[in-house]
């Protein structure tokens, strides 16, 4: 990892610890290659070894194949979970298990003139049933199937696509767009009330970069692309899009503009919403999409925000043009530590307020902090161990920050080497004047790398009674503080009223920084040993935080979406008339509720 | 109804038995909000002055005044340097001393329920504590630091009454231990109170200390409970409300006096002659009172009330999401009416953990033998028979007795019911050389002595004796006739007793229950009957309204009945 100049001017790695296999992903069977009940690859995942030591498994990650000491430690210190109490996954999926699908032969007969791709096998059909919430994962684990789609179809191209929604509307089958699976609303949750038969629309095939255009810097894509495969295409051409979301990995480029997802360097290249030029979606009413590539127009309302964020209510999104950069000269990470959290959100207040946000800049509290420090590899030589203890005891005996309150800020810094050490610079100036010490580049490495593994560790934490999730807001700059403490009591809170045996794990950290606010991501996880409903407990102590969250001044949702999870909040987040507006565009694009999947409204 | 209560401890058995001055220099170190990030009171100062409320205000005031932002700003310093406590260690320790001295001249014993110090410690580690102590003397807050003190507990930053300042040395001690000092009035004077809630709320939101005031704002004179003031509760729950908090913890503390220090003075305000101006000569020449034996204290540390639990589903938080928190609004209907809700839930909570003494039954059948124009008083034999059936009744009311196991045998021993009935009362017999105007005033003072005591209970008997009163006046024994016109008196007595705005109903039911239980009455779906032995519990309840009754001048007209609400 000393090795900076790896990252050649062309063949720029975007998150430099994944190693990609881009071809599995066009399999049509992805359980093949991912899990059917778990986060991520087959072949990735935390187990205790042999010698009851934590380990990542795998060749994909840089973590893969190795040794994490201080996980165990961690996990026990912080849950109570020890390795006597398993609670293990079902390993295969028993097909028996799966409603026999209702199928409407007239649309199956029209889908195979068409000689679109599908399928109606229970493992195909499984897979394309959820997202990544807890309560969708959890009774997987224990080999629990509800209702799944009746039939997958594969489309290949936008006039499949066309053709798809045509059968569909004349022959009443609702319709749910499936991109990359890794929702965390329920969005993908087949409505139980549904009666007609459901057709999971699976986008993955649609993932060609159709043209790039180097004088506009602009490229078209299919929708159906996943984030690291648009990150390799456009790679290979000396350009990128610069959007990724944590979920990049396996989320789709469709799927972002769905829910109006945002990336990890918003900062310097935007949200999803900054990105597009142009959307092309098939609606039952037919294609809608913008006659030319204006880079902003003033005609009425953008109708580009009728689709972003419609979460597959009104359509399937089937081409995007997105700007596209070159891909920055020189890349850097960095940390901060702070003596508090206090400190370290003033520091991120005064970098927005100057508008020198580096690409990413993310403040963990305390908690997260030692989180992270559990999930330090083991270190090679003695030499940096001892270098590791210099560091701590430089921290906290010399400058005398307190271990149990102390929190660090993770940068990364992108563009051409001399502007990065200037930026650099300023913002290490900044954070110096909120008490804030340069931590190295290690330390802010391993902060984002956590955020991929995360996800595998939520799986680890099941295997042993534990469970948990993340959730996420926005906040004025006045409010993150208050937010952070009052939401993190809340949880401890419930989780006491509700009979939580273990003290819970609240956390939270700042993700994204705005001119008028911040993105705030909570992290919540407990061991439900003793709980003879987890999965009940955790919605409630859930609806309860999110309450929490709206009182004090958050918003529904920063970048997750709404789904079905959270939309008994929309009346009162939009106000009466907004919900009216929405819904009479849903009324009118699709009367007759093709697009079924009951999110937002 | 019976309430699980707790016991008492005796915090003076200790000082008559070791060193005060040991007591006064131990090693104390209280129990800190979790929360808190350690500051000096001095540095609340500067806090308050740079914080966005009282700048945004600074500058509002300077707009409209036409005055620079720096003389506003001074200005504002100068409210806060008379305003602010110098809370020092060094002084809750000198008092620690003196008052242990004069405590032990004054008082037999001071009792405090140690359990609810106990929760008192976990409240004030969990969340911000505001201190609700019961108003009846001005003995009240050096007992409550005194206490707080004594149990290694932080001791409170009070809210006290300007009248204090005028004191020389005295009114400097009480600020090096904790005091501040607020106007009696600052209705429109902006800038005092932005300067006056931003202090509070700074001292609320980082823990500094627990933040004591008196709801009903001013001492009881009579003993009976003051409807609350709301200011200054609203200014402690807004942290909570705009979220700058994660909770409140509210203490109601019930303070109860066998005799108050301020006794006399009490019936001679209440009968026109002027209080005496608070001064230091005033108090050295009151030092004769040292010489008097005031009986017991009883100090209960309620049960901590969360404002979180409370304010759910009442107050939607969400109303501060459109508008910068700093700047300045009035609390909207929904919050006045929870602040108002709370508020008398408060006091009657500190009213229910009153300890009430045989002389403030003996005192209601006194005062009721009395008005009936009984000049002789009473038999002692007939006054012992009374009082063992008021003390049942009002066991069952669920009355916190403190009754001596000598005076619990039934008849019982009636040395012990004279010597109650007596002592109080001597140091008021009026003296043979006096004029008949002299001799008239120390009877009314006699009189007024004595409601006071009574006043003591009355919050126990309040909503059955409406009710009593209004079977009385009721036309027929109908259920919703019989609530017409307690609808009628309780509304008109809302500001007279603390009764719960817009509880008529409640009240009634528990009026009902009450009496129900106690055997007087007999409900059915539609009629209410009394019971044969009903009638002397009701006439007793009725009794108790009289002198109220009268002074609305209400006893000879029909109550008119009109909105009354259908009972459900």
């Amino acid at each position: 990892c000393k090795h900076r100049s790896h990252i050649s001017k062309y063949i720029f790695v975007v998150s430099w610890y994944m190693i990609f296999n881009l071809t599995e992903l066009l399999l049509f069977h992805r359980q093949e290659i991912m899990k059917w009940n778990g986060w991520g690859y087959n072949d990735s995942k935390f187990i205790y070894n042999k010698n009851g030591q934590a380990e990542f498994t795998g060749k994909r990650y840089r973590l893969s194949g190795m040794i994490i000491p201080g996980l165990r430690d961690w996990m026990e210190s912080t849950f109570g979970a020890t390795v006597q109490h398993k609670t293990p996954a079902t390993p295969v999926l028993n097909t028996s298990a799966v409603q026999p699908p209702t199928l409407n032969e007239a649309f199956v007969e029209g889908i195979k003139s068409t000689g679109i791709p599908f399928s109606h096998d229970p493992e195909d059909r499984v897979f394309r049933s959820h997202g990544h919430c807890l309560h969708e994962i959890f009774p997987l684990r224990e080999g629990k199937v509800g209702r799944v789609p009746d039939m997958v179809v594969w489309p290949k191209c936008h006039n499949d696509v066309v053709k798809t929604v045509e059968l569909a509307c004349k022959h009443n089958v609702c319709l749910i767009p499936f991109g990359g699976g890794t929702s965390v609303s329920s969005a993908l949750e087949c409505p139980p009330e549904e009666t007609r038969s459901i057709v999971s629309l699976d986008t993955s095939q649609m993932n060609r970069v159709l043209w790039i255009d180097e004088k506009n810097l602009t490229a078209h894509v299919e929708a159906g692309i996943i984030g690291q495969d648009l990150e390799r295409l456009l790679n290979e051409s000396g350009y990128c899009t610069g959007h990724e979301p944590d979920s990049m990995e396996f989320s789709s480029l469709g799927g972002w503009v769905a829910t109006r997802a945002s990336g990890m360097k918003k900062n310097i290249y935007g949200n999803i919403e900054d990105l597009v030029v142009h959307i092309k979606m098939v609606t039952p009413r037919g294609v809608i999409e913008k006659s030319c590539q204006g880079p902003r127009m003033s005609t009425g309302p953008d109708v580009h925000h009728f689709i972003l964020g419609s979460e597959g209510t009104l359509g399937v999104v089937t081409e995007v043009t997105m700007k596209i950069r070159p891909v920055p000269e020189y890349q850097k990470y960095g940390s901060v530590v702070f003596p508090n959290f206090e400190q370290g959100v003033a520091c991120l207040r005064e970098v927005a307020r100057q508008r020198c946000a580096p690409a990413s800049i993310r403040l963990m509290d305390n908690e997260q902090f030692q989180f992270g420090h559990a999930l330090k590899p083991q270190v090679s030589s003695i030499f940096t161990s001892f270098l590791d203890g210099l560091k701590k005891f430089y921290i906290t005996k010399f400058k005398g920050f307190d271990p149990s309150r102390l929190c660090v800020a993770t940068l990364l810094f992108e563009g051409d080497r001399e502007k990065v050490l200037q930026h650099e610079k300023q913002v290490y100036d900044i954070a110096a004047k909120f008490g804030g010490l340069a931590a190295g580049e290690d330390n802010g490495q391993r902060g984002y790398m956590l955020t991929f593994v995360i996800a595998y560790l939520r799986d680890l934490g099941m295997d042993y009674f534990v469970i948990g999730e993340s959730f996420e807001t926005s906040v004025p700059w006045d409010r993150v503080l208050d937010i952070c403490r009052n939401v993190k009591a809340r949880i401890v809170q419930e989780c006491k009223d509700r009979g939580v045996q273990f003290q819970p794990l609240s956390t939270c950290r700042v993700t994204q920084t705005y001119d008028a606010g911040a993105c705030v991501y909570f992290y919540f996880a407990f061991n439900y040993r003793g709980l003879s409903d987890p999965l009940h407990v955790y919605a409630q102590v859930e609806h309860a935080a999110r309450e929490e969250i709206l009182a004090n001044g958050g918003s529904l949702s920063h970048h997750h979406g709404v789904g079905k999870l959270r939309k008994e909040w929309m009346r009162e987040t939009v106000s009466d008339v907004g919900l009216g507006m929405l819904k009479s565009v849903k009324d009118y694009v699709d009367p007759n509720n093709i697009f079924g999947n009951r999110n937002l409204l | 109804m019976l309430k699980k209560r707790d016991d008492f401890e005796d915090i003076l058995e200790e000082r008559r038995h070791s060193s005060d001055l040991r007591y006064a220099l131990k090693c104390y170190t209280p129990v800190l909000y979790k929360g808190l990030s350690p500051c000096r009171a001095s540095e609340l100062k500067s806090m308050v002055l740079q914080s966005d409320q009282l700048q945004y205000v600074i500058n509002q005031v300077s707009k409209e005044m036409g005055r620079t932002a720096e003389e506003v700003q001074a200005e504002a310093s100068t409210i806060l340097d008379e305003m602010a406590h110098r809370l020092q260690i060094s002084t809750v320790r000198f008092f620690a001393f003196t008052l242990s001295k004069i405590f032990k001249t004054l008082f037999r014993s001071i009792c405090v329920n140690e359990e609810g110090i106990q929760r008192l410690q976990q409240a004030i580690h969990e969340h911000p504590v505001i201190l609700l102590p019961s108003h009846r003397s001005y003995m009240d807050f050096l007992l409550m630091s005194y206490v707080l003190y004594t149990y290694d507990l932080s001791v409170p930053v009070i809210a006290a009454g300007m009248d204090f300042m005028g004191m020389k040395i005295v009114g400097e001690m009480l600020r090096m231990s904790g005091a501040f000092f607020i106007r009696r009035s600052f209705g429109g004077d902006k800038l005092y109170w932005a300067v006056f809630s931003e202090y509070v709320q700074i001292m609320v939101k980082s823990g500094f200390a627990p933040v004591e005031f008196f709801l009903e704002g001013t001492r009881s004179r009579t003993a009976k409970s003051l409807t609350p003031k709301l200011g200054l509760l609203n200014i402690v729950i807004d942290p909570f409300l705009k979220g700058e908090v994660f909770d409140i913890s509210l203490v109601p503390v019930s303070i109860s006096y066998e005799r108050v220090l301020e006794e006399a003075l009490y019936a001679r305000e209440l009968l026109g002659v002027p209080k005496p101006k608070e001064s230091t000569s005033g108090l050295f020449k009151a030092r004769k009172v040292l010489s008097e034996d005031y009986g017991s204290i009883h100090i209960y540390f309620g049960q901590p009330v969360s404002v979180r639990a409370l304010a759910e589903g009442k107050v939607n938080r969400c109303q501060f999401n459109l508008t910068p928190r700093h700047i300045p609004r009035k609390p909207g209907e929904e919050i006045q009416s929870f602040v108002n809700d709370l508020a008398y839930r408060l006091v009657r909570s500190q009213e229910e953990n009153m300890v009430l003494t045989p002389w403030v039954l003996l005192a209601f059948l006194l005062l009721q033998n009395q008005a009936v124009g009984n000049e002789r008083g009473m038999s002692l034999d007939e006054l012992t028979e009374q009082a063992a059936w008021v003390r049942d009744l009002s066991r069952q009311f669920g009355a916190f007795l403190h009754w001596p196991e000598s005076l619990c045998a039934g008849g019982g021993d009636k040395q012990d019911v004279l010597l109650f009935f007596c002592s109080p009362l001597e140091s008021e017999m009026p003296h043979s050389a006096m004029t008949s105007e002299e001799e008239l005033l120390n009877r009314a003072v006699i009189i007024l002595s004595c409601a006071s005591y009574r006043n003591q209970a009355l919050h126990l008997f309040i909503r059955p004796a409406l009710l009593a009163v209004a079977i009385q006046a009721a036309s027929s024994n109908k259920k919703q006739e019989v609530y017409n016109s307690f609808s009628f008196l309780w509304n008109m007595f809302s500001n007279e007793f603390i009764l719960c705005p817009g509880a008529a109903v409640q009240d009634f039911e528990e009026a009902c229950y009450l009496l129900v239980k106690s055997g007087a009455l007999q409900i059915s779906q539609q009629e209410i009957l009394v019971s044969g032995r009903g009638h002397r519990t009701l006439a007793f309840l009725a009794n108790i309204l009289d002198p109220f009754l009268e002074g609305y001048q209400v006893r000879k007209c029909k109550f008119p009945i009109e909105g009354a609400v259908e009972l459900s």
